[in-house]
């Protein structure tokens, strides 16, 4: 693992980006496809809570929800995952034994990331320890920003080296980076570094996940996997609350990465109210009218 | 409900727009003075979808007497048209406009069944812009002394326009909304292979309450066009068209007292430098190339690459292309649609043969293409030079060349090494490269960054074999006027 050299990264002109990603949004997904797409957007949710507020009672509650999404609709996917604090890795392990569905566990000072190295590694050894199968990094968007990319590129594989065989997530800050060249460069970072995943954001700065930061960082995984052979999954978290929108994702994934990528594996949405608004849509496809949420739980 | 498999590969459903709410006649008269009427010549023509090869309508044909009574509604018009108050003017103009608007979803489907471009492109780019010019033109009519200080502008009395088939009601848009508003009056023909949005656009005239003859459209083939050309109280020609038509317009009026305005053909040049944002300027020759079907005069179909970044651009161009969506124009998801006709489906086909019989390298995606209809799938040309028959003649589909070079004044040397003269882009992060490049580049539109933009505020137009005049902006008022002092 080296740094690469950065003054190779493509260049991002802003105003195509956002073309393009209009174009996806026009794309019309109905019937047949938006059945099997909405199936596909369930069966990516990190379902999650990160709040102070946090409590035992409060994962557990994510968890049985995250097992029953909705038990009048039949065939449902389970969620991918349950996206936790450190100190609720153990809660959410054991009320999710016995299925398929992974605990997540941010981490290294999450979100700010404003801290010291061994804090961060004792963070992620910690939610390891605990049974996480993911942990969801932040990268030091500071030193980012003054240039320090060698900083940037030993913290991420440091990191990777404490999670063992836990799956890394790199979370970018993008609202934070405040250009899509910067975007890129740090999706090259933490791609070289040893993420498996790369993530837009913490959902604690906005914006958080948008279609063009999204664009940008798929672009960077499918040369990345061009050079090196190695398939990077993506997580844009935050901000995609809606069926629709997550439809658009979808779009946007496989007409940039393709087929191979359109799993629960390689792409990920981190949300929260996301899986009652699928269900409403799955509702409405089967009895043909709208629900009010009401009738959706809500954990 | 129906189990679902999330493991297989996930795939749009068809998302056809409805034609439900469109509203076609079996049979199109000629809109003549206010009204439809039949034509003298007792001819009607079918008009097909180039997608099915199925009659849509039938459409009369304008003989040369008919022509003359268009001719001679519009003059008769000519008489207290000009002499209304410019504010009501400016009124009929405007409501034209807000109908376009109101209809633009009939306007959309009619145009993408009867010319086989994408209803994403009828419904987003077409109709919307086509309403603008309306608009901005509508806005010109009570302010034309202020266009022109010290001179008094004068109409010029009865024109004749004559349009293509690529955009049919955008093209209809941009000749009569500056004719109306500098007050003179029209005869205008559509292409015969789209003449229905054209007869719907007179419908919609006669609904406005636009005095009678002030707009008449008469529909047929080159015999029309070539009547409405010769005749002589026409005081006016706006021709958009092929090149080689232009030339004989041109010739036909030599030495007669008649303005002309030529939009021809062109061979735009896209030029992508190393120093680009390399994965938005492969949108860009996408969609200077492949937008309508490349039935664009102002297309970018000479590609050239700097050789540097030759090689990533065309592995992400094949790629790319291989994701385009053909079919269907109808479909909501189409990204390319039918070739607008048997003929220029022929025409195209000859120029992909001369292609491969000079020695390029051909590339064309594995695409499945619909059985009935007039098809033709994304085209690159690798390894062309200059000489090639296809790098230095139009040929209006979706048909790329692409050439590499090594320095800036190569590429605008070879840019400008054509008889065309419309268009070209340039992609660089430097924005100097783009001052020197359109400076030195011999094209009516400059694209930095980006392809095929369009607004009726910019004026559009050729050099050389290219064209005369300009259509758009306040430049696009001048060809309908005389400047008195």
């Amino acid at each position: 693992m080296t740094l690469p050299d950065l003054s190779k990264t493509p260049k991002i002109d802003k105003v195509g980006v956002h073309e393009r990603t209009n174009r996806f949004c026009t794309r019309s997904i109905k019937t047949s496809a938006k059945q099997m797409g909405l199936h596909l957007a369930l069966s990516m949710i990190d379902l999650t809570t990160l709040e102070g507020r946090d409590t035992s009672e409060k994962v557990k509650q994510l968890c049985y929800k995250a097992r029953h999404l909705d038990d009048s609709i039949q065939g449902l996917p389970n969620v991918a995952a349950v996206c936790v604090y450190p100190t609720l890795v153990g809660v959410a392990k054991k009320e999710l034994i016995g299925s398929d569905i992974k605990v997540a566990s941010v981490a290294t000072a999450f979100p700010s990331g404003q801290s010291t190295l061994e804090v961060k590694l004792n963070d992620t050894r910690y939610a390891i320890a605990e049974g996480a199968d993911e942990v969801d990094m932040v990268i030091s968007r500071g030193k980012f920003l003054q240039g320090e990319y060698n900083f940037v590129f030993d913290e991420i594989a440091a990191v990777k080296q404490a999670c063992g065989k836990a799956h890394l997530k790199v979370i970018l800050e993008t609202g934070e980076l405040d250009t899509l060249d910067n975007v890129r460069k740090a999706s090259d970072i933490a791609m070289h570094s040893g993420a498996n995943f790369i993530k837009t954001s913490t959902g604690k700065i906005s914006p958080a996940a948008t279609m063009p930061v999204v664009f940008v960082m798929l672009n960077a995984i499918k040369d990345f996997y061009k050079e090196t052979g190695i398939k990077i999954g993506m997580k844009p978290a935050g901000g995609i609350s809606t069926a629709k929108k997550s439809l658009q994702y979808l779009v946007m994934l496989k007409e940039t990465l393709g087929d191979e990528w359109m799993n629960k594996d390689l792409f990920r949405f981190g949300a929260s109210s996301l899986a009652n608004d699928i269900l409403m849509q799955l509702k409405k496809q089967e009895t043909g009218i709208y629900q009010s949420l009401d009738y959706f739980s809500k954990d | 409900m129906s189990k679902v498999d999330i493991n297989k590969s996930w795939n749009y459903a068809a998302a056809p727009e409805s034609t439900a709410h469109i509203q076609l006649k079996k049979k199109y008269d000629l809109f003549i003075g206010g009204d439809f009427v039949k034509p003298l010549s007792k001819k009607y023509f079918d008009t097909v979808n180039p997608a099915n090869g199925e009659q849509i309508a039938k459409v009369a044909e304008a003989n040369k007497q008919d022509v003359d009574r268009a001719v001679k509604a519009a003059r008769k018009a000519f008489k207290s048209w000009p002499k209304l108050s410019v504010k009501e003017r400016g009124k009929y103009i405007f409501r034209i406009a807000r109908m376009m608007q109101e209809r633009a979803r009939e306007f959309a489907v009619i145009e993408s069944l009867d010319g086989g471009k994408p209803i994403r492109e009828s419904r987003d780019i077409d109709i919307p812009l086509a309403a603008n010019h309306f608009f901005y033109y509508a806005g010109w009519s009570d302010k034309l002394e202020y266009a022109f200080p010290n001179r008094i502008p004068k109409p010029l009395g009865v024109a004749g326009q004559i349009i293509p088939w690529n955009f049919p009601l955008l093209m209809a848009a941009w000749k009569i909304a500056p004719a109306l508003a500098t007050g003179n009056t029209v005869v205008m023909k559509p292409a015969e292979t789209t003449s229905l949005t054209a007869l719907k656009l007179a419908e919609l005239i006669q609904d406005s309450g636009l005095p009678k003859g002030v707009v008449n459209i008469i529909t047929g083939a080159g015999e029309t066009g070539a009547a409405i050309v010769r005749h002589p109280d026409v005081d006016k020609i706006a021709f958009t068209g092929s090149t080689e038509v232009g030339k004989l317009i041109e010739k036909s009026l030599a030495g007669i007292e008649k303005k002309t305005t030529l939009e021809l053909g062109g061979k735009g040049a896209n030029i992508i430098f190393e120093d680009a944002a390399i994965e938005q300027a492969v949108e860009g020759i996408v969609n200077a190339i492949f937008f309508n079907q490349g039935h664009v005069c102002c297309a970018g179909s000479r590609l050239f690459v700097q050789a540097s970044v030759a090689d990533v651009v065309i592995e992400k161009l094949k790629e790319r292309i291989s994701t385009l969506i053909i079919g269907d124009p109808l479909d909501k998801n189409t990204d390319i649609g039918a070739i607008n006709s048997t003929e220029q489906l022929a025409t195209i086909e000859k120029y992909i043969a001369i292609g491969k019989k000079e020695g390029a390298d051909i590339y064309q995606p594995k695409s499945q293409l619909p059985k009935k209809g007039n098809w033709c799938p994304p085209t690159l040309f690798l390894n062309v030079s200059q000489s090639h028959t296809i790098v230095q003649e139009e040929i209006f589909g979706p048909v790329l060349t692409i050439q590499t070079f090594r320095t800036i004044d190569e590429v605008i040397e070879k840019a400008n090494n054509t008889p065309f003269g419309l268009s070209a882009g340039v992609w660089t992060e430097r924005g100097s490269k783009i001052f020197k490049l359109s400076q030195k580049l011999k094209a009516g539109v400059i694209w930095a960054n980006t392809f095929n933009k369009f607004d009726p505020a910019s004026p559009f137009g050729g050099y050389k074999e290219s064209g005369i005049g300009r259509e758009g902006g306040l430049h696009g008022l001048k060809p309908y006027l005389k400047l008195e002092s």
